[in-house]
């Protein structure tokens, strides 16, 4: 079984969301995503200062198997990203919630709520 | 739906990913295709190859003969098979010079040709046999009631003659590479697709399960399709379906030392198509990439070749992340006017890649 955890935010396309004490938005992929994809063997990170709406495709992670898209999951401005996966992108499969962190967003809207809790999460990958 | 071989159930229970290949359910890794693919460089690892299908062939006639019969289907020559056992490579083509499928073939005896062929194309291969096996007076019979495990790696030799049967040991043990032995109704062949020493064993259905898990007991541990795609690749050998369809000709698959030319008057299938294609000049070859940058190599991406200020194309036809080396790796059709490096096009950017032989690793080291 995957892990969800509870106080995170979900997308369809498997990304979760962590609203930081700063406001910023941390965004990764789900420990079901990287069940699915396998190995990790490469991340393309979007750039610091680029600006996304939701929606657009703004990372790549790419396992033995196959290359993935990551989906911007609101609106804003990317102010960090997790360099540590340049050289160790298998972080993302053992960490998927914690050290496998993708990158920081700023949020330019209210988006984050209309986004699957855990529950709702939970029932769509159990499908 | 989609067929299960005899060991499916041994993949739950080790815990496969299920996937669907070649209209088969199998294990596509078992937690890790990274660890697998490196247990079986380093170690000895096990994979169920059961989805291929063994094909026996038998004279039908007292004037029947197996050898004419491969002599017209094959590309390869069988009359290199002189000594028991021995196995041959070889493409079987249609009459347009498209590679219908690779195989192996072992000569047993003059009354018993085995034949391994791939999954997907199993079908086809059967109906292409039996259309021409009449006219040489031969039976074609596909073995269903066999399970295959390929076991294979450093030490697959050894952790494997720990528990198989007294008198498979004793058959297996002399084998040179590339040889196969029988033993009553089980078959090894020294052989496999992974670019180790190792053995493929054919081992009757019911028997099948209770070998898996004394393997698995030996420290032989299951891999799945995921670490097969990675070794192969390294090791350089042609996937069918990817490197070669029935839309190309072996001289620009890879495949021209498996071609028997001599003697000129053997009439294979195919022969005539391929032999116009060499004299007027093959201009395209497979080789092998080293991405030099980050990324990931994939079938399908477009390959760039500078020469002599023109821009010339090719394209990867097996690409993938190399866990030995830890870069990308591909296999890919180019021009023949390629130099050392080329460019590979991901996402729009153009990525330098090294040209190289297509093979990169063999018995555990670099090449």
């Amino acid at each position: 079984m995957s892990e969800v955890p509870l106080e995170l935010k979900y997308t369809k396309s498997h990304e979760w969301l962590r609203v930081e004490d700063d406001g910023l938005v941390t965004v990764g992929i789900s420990d079901h995503a990287q069940e699915l994809l396998g190995d990790l063997v490469f991340v393309e990170l979007p750039e610091t200062g680029t600006e996304f709406v939701a929606g657009d495709e703004c990372c790549v992670v790419e396992s033995v198997k196959a290359a993935s898209d990551v989906y911007m999951p609101i609106s804003g401005e990317i102010v960090e990203i997790n360099e540590a996966l340049v050289d160790e992108p298998e972080i993302i499969n053992s960490s998927p919630y914690d050290s496998g962190w993708l990158f920081k967003v700023q949020p330019s809207a209210e988006e984050i709520e209309d986004l699957m809790d855990a529950d709702a999460y939970q029932a769509e990958i159990a499908e | 739906m989609s067929d299960k071989t005899v060991l499916f159930d041994k993949h739950l229970e080790y815990k496969g990913k299920i996937v669907d290949f070649a209209g088969w359910q199998m294990p596509v890794n078992y937690g890790s295709q990274v660890d697998e693919h490196h247990q079986v460089r380093n170690d000895a690892g096990m994979f169920d190859v059961s989805h291929m299908v063994i094909l026996d062939l038998h004279k039908a006639t007292e004037a029947g003969d197996i050898k004419a019969l491969l002599q017209r289907l094959l590309a390869n020559d069988v009359a290199k098979l002189t000594e028991n056992g021995k196995a041959l490579y070889s493409c079987m083509l249609n009459p347009e010079g498209g590679v219908i499928d690779d195989l192996i073939v072992y000569y047993m005896t003059d009354d018993w040709y085995r034949i391994v062929v791939n999954a997907g194309t199993a079908a086809k291969d059967l109906a292409w046999f039996n259309q021409h096996a009449d006219d040489f007076g031969v039976s074609v019979k596909a073995r269903d009631d066999l399970a295959m495990i390929a076991v294979q790696g450093p030490h697959a030799r050894e952790k494997a003659f720990e528990v198989l049967p007294l008198d498979v040991v004793e058959a297996a043990t002399p084998l040179e590479r590339f040889f196969g032995a029988d033993c009553g109704e089980w078959f090894v062949g020294r052989t496999g697709y992974t670019g180790e020493d190792g053995f493929e064993i054919m081992v009757p259905d019911s028997e099948a399960p209770a070998l898996w898990d004394k393997l698995a007991g030996a420290g032989v541990k299951p891999c799945g399709l995921g670490a097969r795609d990675t070794l192969r690749l390294e090791a350089g050998m042609n996937l069918y379906g990817s490197d070669m369809t029935e839309e190309t000709s072996p001289l620009i698959s890879g495949l021209g030392w498996t071609i028997a030319w001599l003697p000129e008057d053997r009439d294979f299938i195919g022969r005539s198509i391929i032999e116009k294609e060499k004299a007027d000049g093959v201009r395209q070859k497979i080789v092998g990439l080293i991405l030099e940058e980050r990324g990931v190599l994939r079938s399908h991406q477009k390959v760039v070749v500078e020469h002599d200020g023109k821009q010339l194309e090719g394209e990867i036809t097996s690409g993938s992340f190399s866990p030995s080396l830890q870069k990308s790796i591909a296999l890919a059709r180019v021009p023949i006017e390629i130099g050392d490096f080329c460019g590979v096009e991901i996402r729009g950017k153009i990525l330098k890649a090294r040209v190289v032989k297509p093979v990169f690793v063999r018995d555990g080291k670099a090449v």
